[in-house]
């Protein structure tokens, strides 16, 4: 068993499309959906989770990218700009995960683990400095 | 025992022997205060936070025909322009106009004063929008132009309150969410935050004001600054413990230096949600080695340093003067701390790894030759209390 974590971009053409319906039932794929949004040009972001054999996740993404819905890494619905960050560790307690987090407390510099991110956004409105963002933020 | 002098001529001829206040820590516990005295002539300390009481005076300069400036605006943040005909203060708290503030609770703030000063640091194009009356000998009543720092003849940072000896841990005891300058704070004591630099913050370091006094040299943001006054609200009579260090706010710092030698890298503008904007800036200060007991202050580690936790959604508004307990900035700095038997989640407005940067800047500056220090004409207030502001009917 793997898992993936995708972010799904959809088009006009491909935003009514119950995607996730035929993940489960066509490729017996564990669903894991944290957050997704429908534009008002009708585009439409979904961030997932999929989790399943190897041969089912890499069918399910062939199927996905047929009809019609880009794939994206992940990590680009969510930004963490180390330059802008000052590591002052305003976010640590608003990030339920611990995607940002302090490895080392001799120099408490914050860094951030993508895997971990469940695109929660308690972050960006804790960031006195713009460093975190999201697709999905308003 | 040695003298300003002397450890000013060793760093001239690039001798000097310089630790940052993280490193004199285990130095200290290694070779023995005796030793150590000996050895080391400076110890750096620093910080980087928020630090509302911040502005900056410009001058534009006189353009053609000139004008006497009376309501100025920023890229539309307002400037202070009750004094000289180009002269603006700009200050780090005012949000920009029309920001809708909290009306749509909590507002976002995105915008102020800091923001300006952090532009004009990095050398970006701002906005100049100015009025006036008009006089004989200052016709014009409106200017609409573009500038950087380097079209202005001074821009000198100066800000009234710098550099908190300690300060206040908060939490939220309410039923609610709070917005505070110290970050969003979750009901029922669902976080807690902290702003200091602790062992590494300057007048930790120095807890009597031995030699961070008016006129002691210090790093700004870069720009090789001083100590012009103590800041607003220094409050030298309060509550002391280990090596005399204060366990509450205490005293403060009043700080000017010339933003034309400044690194945006260390002035930066804050937003905080549902509060407003600030400025976040970053300070180094040298200690020198003068004798055994300056050292021994300079070994004040996190473990030795406590901070009243405060309710912000009660006590801190209605001045109750209630503290709910003290913690260490050893506890607070692992994450977690135990609050009335409750665990709780910790976080920093400031930022320890910044000041570690700038501590460790500082250093090698001194080291190079680069950086002098000053000894203060005039001693920091001692024994002095706080004023409230008492309302009258």
């Amino acid at each position: 068993m793997k898992t993936r974590k995708l972010l799904l971009t959809f088009n006009k053409n491909s935003v009514e499309k119950p995607i996730v319906y035929h993940l489960v039932k066509d490729f017996d794929l564990i669903i894991n959906l944290y957050r997704a949004r429908i534009t008002a040009e009708e585009q439409g972001s979904m961030i997932l989770d999929v989790t399943g054999s190897e041969k089912n996740i890499a069918d399910g993404i062939a199927f996905i990218e047929k009809e019609g819905v880009s794939i994206d890494d992940a990590q680009k619905s969510f930004r963490w700009d180390e330059q802008i960050c000052t590591s002052c560790g305003n976010c640590l307690t608003h990030c339920p995960v611990d995607a940002l987090h302090i490895e080392n407390k001799k120099t408490m510099k914050v860094v951030f683990e993508p895997d971990l991110c469940i695109d929660c956004l308690g972050c960006i409105d804790n960031c006195p400095y713009g460093a975190c963002q999201s697709i999905f933020q308003e | 025992m040695k003298t300003y002098d002397e450890i000013n001529e060793k760093i001239a001829s690039k001798k000097a022997v310089v630790l940052t206040a993280a490193e004199i820590i285990d130095y200290v516990d290694k070779k023995g205060v005796e030793k150590a005295a000996q050895e080391v002539d400076v110890v750096t300390t620093a910080t980087f936070g928020p630090m509302c009481s911040s502005g900056c005076f410009i001058n534009f300069g006189h353009s053609n025909p000139k004008i006497r400036i009376t309501e100025a605006w920023i890229d539309d943040v307002l400037a202070y322009s009750g004094i000289a005909a180009v002269d603006l203060f700009i200050g780090a708290t005012q949000l920009r106009h029309n920001d809708p503030a909290n009306l749509d609770y909590p507002g976002e703030f995105r915008f102020g004063g800091g923001h300006v000063i952090e532009k004009l640091i990095a050398g970006e194009e701002l906005q100049l929008f100015a009025l006036s009356y008009g006089t004989d000998e200052y016709p014009r009543r409106e200017i609409r132009t573009t500038f950087t720092i380097n079209d202005l003849n001074q821009a000198i940072m100066v800000n009234p309150r710098n550099c908190y000896q300690n300060y206040n841990v908060a939490v939220n005891a309410s039923n609610k969410p709070i917005y505070t300058y110290m970050g969003k704070l979750k009901p029922n004591m669902g976080n807690i935050s902290y702003s200091s630099a602790g062992q590494l913050s300057p007048l930790l370091n120095d807890p009597f004001y031995k030699t961070i006094g008016i006129g002691t040299s210090v790093w700004l943001a870069g720009a090789h600054g001083h100590v012009y006054a103590e800041g607003t609200q220094h409050t030298s009579d309060v509550v002391r413990g280990i090596n005399g260090v204060p366990e509450e706010g205490a005293g403060t710092l009043a700080l000017t230096g010339d933003m034309k030698e400044m690194d945006a890298e260390f002035i930066r503008g804050v937003s905080l949600k549902g509060y407003g904007v600030s400025m976040a800036v970053g300070v180094g200060i040298p200690i020198p080695i003068l004798n055994e007991e300056i050292l021994k202050f300079t070994t004040i580690a996190d473990r030795d340093i406590k901070a009243p936790v405060i309710d912000y959604s009660y006590d801190y508004p209605n001045k109750t003067g209630k503290t709910l307990a003290t913690v260490t900035y050893e506890e607070l700095k692992s994450g977690t701390v135990n609050i009335l038997g409750k665990e709780i989640e910790s976080s920093s407005m400031s930022s320890y790894e910044k000041a570690l940067t700038i501590a460790g800047i500082l250093k090698a500056e001194i080291e190079d030759g680069k950086f002098y220090l000053a000894k203060p004409f005039k001693k920091l207030p001692e024994n002095q209390k706080m004023k409230s502001l008492s309302v009258k009917d």
